[in-house]
């Protein structure tokens, strides 16, 4: 005998092409013209704060940093998508979420100065911790995942992993957990094509990376990561579904830089490459969108960037005021401080060791 | 009641999951089936399905979804089936459970209490002997305890499942059911960074835990010692005010633990009495460990793990100095 027994297929969806023409018959209902002139807006505002970043990384007054640019649909789209319960649980690049999500700006830029108490999260903040061992993250989010479950509450969680982050075992250990426990979990895959130097080809021989949520038995699908008005709509689907269980979104976007302040893509991609997706970038197809309907003009551009321009200023500046006290890293390790422990912060603070040398 | 070690902890887990509604139970088979070695015999069918899950079979997995429960305010105790298995944990331990707390200046916090049987001496295959109490206490951040006796095994549970940290719960494999002990049938706890003098003595300190703290006794009992025995229970953050005065009392001090000798507790132990009482002592510290090499197939293993004879020779040694 032989028979079939099981049988599955990738949808891709795109509703805003890179000319900016709308497919009416897959737009959002809950989504209208003044909500995508407020993605325009968050995009534009992320890619104004990566470009901040970049600037204060190259002046030595940030560490190394992951720039952002070219991945703000992904990104924005799907914070939009989350409701005010649902939490999310980030890689180390997924800065415009932490940008729409409200987390204050001044704490970003303190944790990229290199400072923990940048990561001290305001109350009641829907986001977790940056995250940089790759995809060590996913396991967390079915775990908070489990605990909204178990504590009924209507909450889902979406969590980002990268193209790269998928070849982990990991991703799919997380994956499996909130497959089988029918977990409220949404993974993104912000697929920018390069996990640093090595290309989406070289991860895995997979057609796509969202069919490997078929081997945890969950609802996938791969949208264009460069449509916001796409991520949004299958990110709120999927939190809608999220009770009944978990979803994998590929998202297919492109790194138009590098993948750290600490790397040089020339070495390994093509000019042509980049140009290829540049076409594609995902704020110029909303603003063509946006001009076509005459719901935008240089006017307002200008206006944005001056008010955000002024609130990453106003954040950096207080960020700079920030003075870090030596003796606070010893007092987060435990819960209480242990004698040994306390021995050696007593040394620490009689000598004042952090004076450096002699 | 009186139980052995297996029994204790069982009852310590009831005991908290009837009071605190956030404990909740994962790992492999240790549902229905009451895991491998049956600490969680019957708690699933007292608890249900939805509080005492078996997972799938991932170590990583179950050490990652567990940090995430912590975080969301839960209090998960995870179970890997065996120590030589929780290495595909290891970077979930030391890169996030152990720094969680301190990354997030404690807007965040681990509440996790992760039980693996360790050592060995019962013959079992393979990696099932590992005695990894001194990678976790390295890196900072994760509690390692490791009890001896039914008595302090239910109260250190007590202890860690109400503490804000991730604590490693290590269970000798072999005290499991060597013997029974009388322990109270209510809840109690046994601190959590306080050594246990199991035996007062002038002659010699004797600094040990785990499987070894009964193979000391027996030593001591034999030849007659008038020794301090020092059972630790807590590996990190370690007691080092009552190992430092036992050793202050007697002057001569030996260090015996079953983990490998090369780099193992024992060299962290006397480096501190070292710094603090060398001028005290008036003998070198000498430690009784397990050779600095893999732990061997269960045919080896008596000749691997310290024996009566390997402590005793090491004491004679020491008395004659």
């Amino acid at each position: 005998m032989l028979k079939r027994v099981y049988e599955g297929t990738i949808d891709y969806l795109q509703v805003l092409d890179e000319n900016g023409a709308l497919d009416a018959t897959l737009f959002p209902k809950d989504l209208d013209d003044s909500k995508i002139v407020d993605m325009y807006k968050w995009m534009s505002y992320a890619r104004a704060l990566d470009a901040k970043m970049l600037s204060l990384q190259r002046q030595g007054r940030a560490v190394t940093y992951a720039p952002l640019i070219g991945e703000e649909a992904t990104q924005v789209g799907s914070a939009m998508a989350m409701r005010p319960n649902d939490l999310f649980v980030p890689s180390f690049r997924q800065h415009a979420v932490f940008l729409v999500r409200g987390f204050p700006l001044e704490l970003f830029f303190v944790y990229w100065r290199g400072f923990e108490e940048g990561g001290a999260m305001p109350e009641g903040f829907d986001g977790f911790e940056v995250i940089v061992p790759v995809a060590t993250q996913i396991p967390h989010a079915a775990g908070i995942a489990f605990a909204q479950k178990y504590n009924k509450k209507d909450a889902a969680v979406v969590g980002y992993v990268g193209d790269g982050g998928t070849s982990e075992g990991d991703f799919y250990e997380g994956l499996n957990f909130a497959g089988v426990m029918k977990l409220p979990l949404v993974t993104i895959i912000e697929n920018n094509q390069w996990a640093i130097s090595v290309p989406r080809k070289n991860q895995t021989a997979a057609e796509t990376l969202a069919q490997k949520g078929f081997s945890a038995g969950m609802k996938s699908i791969q949208v264009d990561g460069n449509d916001v008005i796409a991520v949004y709509k299958a990110v709120s689907e999927a939190i809608a579904n999220a009770k009944s269980g978990p979803t994998l979104i590929e998202c297919v976007t492109y790194r138009m830089s590098m993948h750290t302040t600490a790397d040089d893509p020339t070495k390994y991609r093509t000019s042509d490459e980049v140009e290829f997706w540049a076409k594609r970038d995902p704020i110029l197809r909303v603003r063509r969108y946006l001009n076509a309907k005459s719901l935008w003009n240089d006017e307002l551009e200008k206006k944005m960037e001056e008010e955000h321009l002024k609130a990453i200023d106003d954040a950096v500046e207080k960020a700079e005021q920030f003075k870090p006290d030596p003796k606070v890293i010893f007092e987060h390790i435990y819960s209480y401080m242990p004698p040994t422990l306390k021995e050696e912060y007593d040394e620490a603070v009689k000598n004042e060791f952090w004076q450096g040398n002699l | 009641m009186k139980v052995n070690m297996v029994g204790a902890i069982n009852n310590a887990l009831d005991l908290a999951m009837q009071a605190d509604p956030k404990v909740v139970l994962l790992g492999e088979d240790i549902g229905k089936d009451g895991g491998v070695f049956r600490v969680t015999d019957g708690l699933q069918a007292k608890f249900g399905e939805g509080r005492v899950m078996d997972t799938p079979l991932a170590e990583s997995g179950i050490i990652g979804a567990s940090i995430g429960m912590a975080l969301a305010g839960l209090r998960p105790v995870p179970e890997i089936q065996f120590a030589g298995f929780m290495f595909l944990s290891f970077g979930q331990l030391i890169n996030h459970a152990a720094r969680y707390r301190s990354r997030s200046r404690s807007t965040f916090k681990v509440p996790m209490v992760v039980r693996t049987p360790v050592s060995g001496g019962v013959r079992t295959l393979e990696h099932h002997s590992d005695s990894p109490e001194a990678y976790y206490s390295h890196i900072g951040g994760l509690i390692v305890v490791e009890p001896s006796t039914p008595y302090d095994a239910k109260g250190l549970m007590l202890r860690a499942l109400k503490m804000d940290d991730p604590v490693m719960f290590l269970e000798p494999t072999k005290l499991y059911r060597l013997f029974k002990q009388e322990i109270p049938d209510e809840a109690y706890e046994v601190e959590i960074g306080k050594a246990n003098l199991v035996k007062e003595g002038e002659d010699l300190s004797i600094i040990t835990y785990g499987t070894m703290v009964n193979v000391v006794q027996s030593v001591v009992e034999k030849k007659k010692l008038n020794a301090d025995i020092l059972d630790l229970r807590t590996i990190n953050p370690l007691d080092e005010e009552a190992i430092l005065k036992s050793v202050k009392k007697t002057g001569k001090v030996i260090i015996v633990h079953e983990a490998s000798l090369s780099f193992g507790p024992g060299a962290e132990i006397a480096a501190r009495i070292a710094e603090k009482a060398i001028f005290e002592l008036d003998a070198p510290i000498m430690r009784v460990a397990s050779d600095s090499f893999p732990y061997p197939f269960p045919g080896y293993e008596n000749y691997y793990i310290p024996n009566e004879l390997k402590i005793s020779k090491a004491i004679d040694k020491l008395l004659s100095q």
